[in-house]
């Protein structure tokens, strides 16, 4: 057989998808899952057939005709692109929009939602950079999944904790604690005030610290912190593992000694290894933190990788209880809107399309549990109303070096910013702009509180000016 | 530097110094501006795994304003001076608690 020349229009050879998957007058159905991709073609590629191969690529397509192709119904299962729009001040760049019918996908599987959607199609040489920038996926698939094992709901009730952000803080150093040290360490913070207290993501179990050993150490600390304080504490172990039967072992085990939480490293782990340990979580009582290593590897670079808010869906799809999900502190205002638009997509019902937050579809999650949004990294006691005014009361903010790096120790520390944390609920249910008075409502905090002064006094008060800035 | 004395504690607000009359006031008024339907709660002992105080009356449905709240505070207060007492929220369109914070601490200590 002769093959035919890619640019002659369709014969047997090989394919010109433009024919077959470039559907403008497409209107999608409710049941279709549908994706906004940003793509750059290459030089001489018209956007057209790029995004068709875009379509292609990521479902029924393959690059020659093959016989077969006649023993099945191709628009049964064909991606359709059914719409293109140039991206504003950028040269050669656009937004394709493709819809899949819902038959593509097996149930309940994130891995195999993912395989399809983001596979070949991202080293497709008609391309020169592609990113997969949002989702929008049909209430007839969502409901072929559990979700997050708990929610905030049920985690709220659980740990009797309402009306406040929940405060946590990573165990630090990262590595070299020995088991027993290490537990103290998680002690002194629970004592002090903290809700949470957080493995590195990564400590596993390395030889200066076997898992075993960590839990145990680490469940006397919050047995003992949850007696003495009369208030509800966890630890997330981490039950990260080189292996889905080693990672079992550990979240059993964890659930053997009566922990409340364990955590896990949803891309590094993979999707699968995720969601059997989330199923796990929901059947036997465990809430599960989700950490996200790898995750600028993949969402950094504006014109190729996933976007995050589409790595923040699938999780939620997988589940997972809580979900890192950067501070905004300190950022541009754009960044803060996205970042916001995508704590929505976590924990909301039903988000619409917003642009403006890089929402590119209206969601209705069916009811599906919320995921609670963690900030963490790099924030102190001054950083607390900002961060209260920002995310709301379902989240949980997490300060590492501001708990760990206060003078007087953790349990001072931790003190320190459950007192900040209180005071700025307090304020802010009294109707005062914390934005505006949020240094105030500290300073005023600073005079009964000598742990929340040594913190104040140890690091700077910082400009609060999110206010004057206008967003677009 | 100071050692953390060693001390019981009561979730949300408990890390602040006891709060007047008319602070507890201002968080009630915030409550039913929300929509949410506030309760009272008390229990002779406080401890991290028990999650259910017993009620005061029933909800307070039909409360209007903070003062119909904090009357029923002092009522339980005078009743059961021995207990904890807490204040809830509940929201009927998300159909869950929202908020809860301690009111009365018998023998209340400064912070």
């Amino acid at each position: 057989m002769v093959q035919a020349k890619s640019s002659a229009g369709f014969n047997a050879g090989v394919q010109d998808y433009r024919l077959t998957y470039y559907m403008p007058e497409y209107t999608p159905k409710d049941t279709d899952l549908l994706a906004a991709f940003r793509f750059i073609p290459q030089p001489g590629v018209p956007p057209e057939e790029a995004a068709a191969a875009i379509a292609a690529e990521s479902s029924t397509g393959t690059w020659t005709t093959v016989w077969t192709d006649g023993l099945t119904d191709l628009d049964r299962y064909k991606g359709r692109c059914y719409d293109i729009e140039p991206v504003a001040n950028e040269d050669n760049q656009y937004i394709a929009f493709i819809a899949y019918p819902l038959d593509l996908f097996e149930e309940g599987s994130v891995t195999n939602m993912l395989t399809s959607l983001v596979g070949n199609v991202f080293g497709f040489k008609a391309l020169r950079a592609l990113r997969l920038e949002d989702l929008r996926v049909p209430i007839a698939y969502l409901k072929t999944f559990q979700g997050p094992p708990h929610g905030i709901v049920v985690e709220r009730d659980k740990l009797n904790k309402y009306g406040r952000p929940l405060l946590g803080c990573t165990i630090k150093p990262k590595l070299g604690l020995s088991a027993k040290n290490y537990g103290r360490a998680v002690y002194e913070c629970l004592r002090g005030g903290l809700d949470f207290t957080k493995d590195d993501e990564n400590i596993n179990s390395q030889p200066f610290m076997r898992w075993r050993d960590r839990f145990l150490f680490v469940q006397e600390a919050i047995e003992k912190a949850q007696a003495e304080t009369g208030e509800v504490k966890g630890h997330y172990l981490n039950v990260t593992a080189p292996t889905c039967e080693q990672m079992m072992q550990r979240a059993e085990f964890a659930k053997e000694i009566g922990t409340p939480i364990v955590m896990h490293d949803f891309l590094t782990g993979g999707f699968t290894a995720n969601t059997t340990l989330a199923k796990y979580c929901r059947d036997n009582g465990l809430l599960l933190h989700i950490h996200r290593a790898m995750h600028a590897v993949i969402d950094r670079q504006k014109i190729h990788g996933i976007h995050f808010r589409v790595l923040a869906k699938c999780l939620r799809m997988s589940g997972g209880d809580h979900l890192h999900s950067g501070t905004v502190v300190g950022k541009l205002e754009g960044e803060k809107g996205i970042t916001m638009g995508f704590v929505d997509l976590m924990r909301e019902d039903h988000v619409e399309e917003d642009r403006a937050r890089g929402i590119y579809f209206t969601q209705d999650w069916a009811s599906m549990p919320g995921v609670m949004p963690v900030a963490s990294g790099g924030i102190h006691v001054w950083h607390m109303p900002a961060l209260v005014e920002i995310f709301g009361d379902d989240s949980c903010l997490q300060f590492g070096g501001g708990t760990l790096g206060h003078p007087w120790g953790n349990a001072p520390g931790a003190t320190a910013n459950r007192v900040a944390l209180e005071a700025c609920i307090q304020a802010r249910n009294e109707g005062r702009n914390l934005m505006r008075e949020g240094g105030d409502v500290i300073r005023d905090a600073c005079k009964w509180s000598p742990e929340l002064a040594a913190a104040c006094e140890l690091w700077k008060e910082i400009k609060f000016e999110y206010e004057a800035i206008d967003t677009v | 530097m100071k050692t953390l004395p060693k001390e019981r504690r009561y979730e949300t607000l408990s890390y602040l110094p006891p709060l007047s009359d008319q602070q507890i006031a201002k968080q009630i008024d915030y409550m039913l501006e929300q929509g949410y339907i506030p309760g009272i709660e008390f229990n002779e002992t406080s401890a991290a795994d028990e999650h259910y105080w017993t009620m005061w009356k029933l909800p307070l449905f039909n409360a209007r304003t903070s003062q119909d709240v904090l009357s029923e505070v002092r009522e339980c207060r005078g009743e059961y001076s021995n207990c904890y007492i807490r204040v809830v929220g509940f929201d009927n369109i998300k159909q869950c608690q929202m908020i809860s914070f301690i009111v009365y601490k018998p023998g209340m200590s400064r912070y």
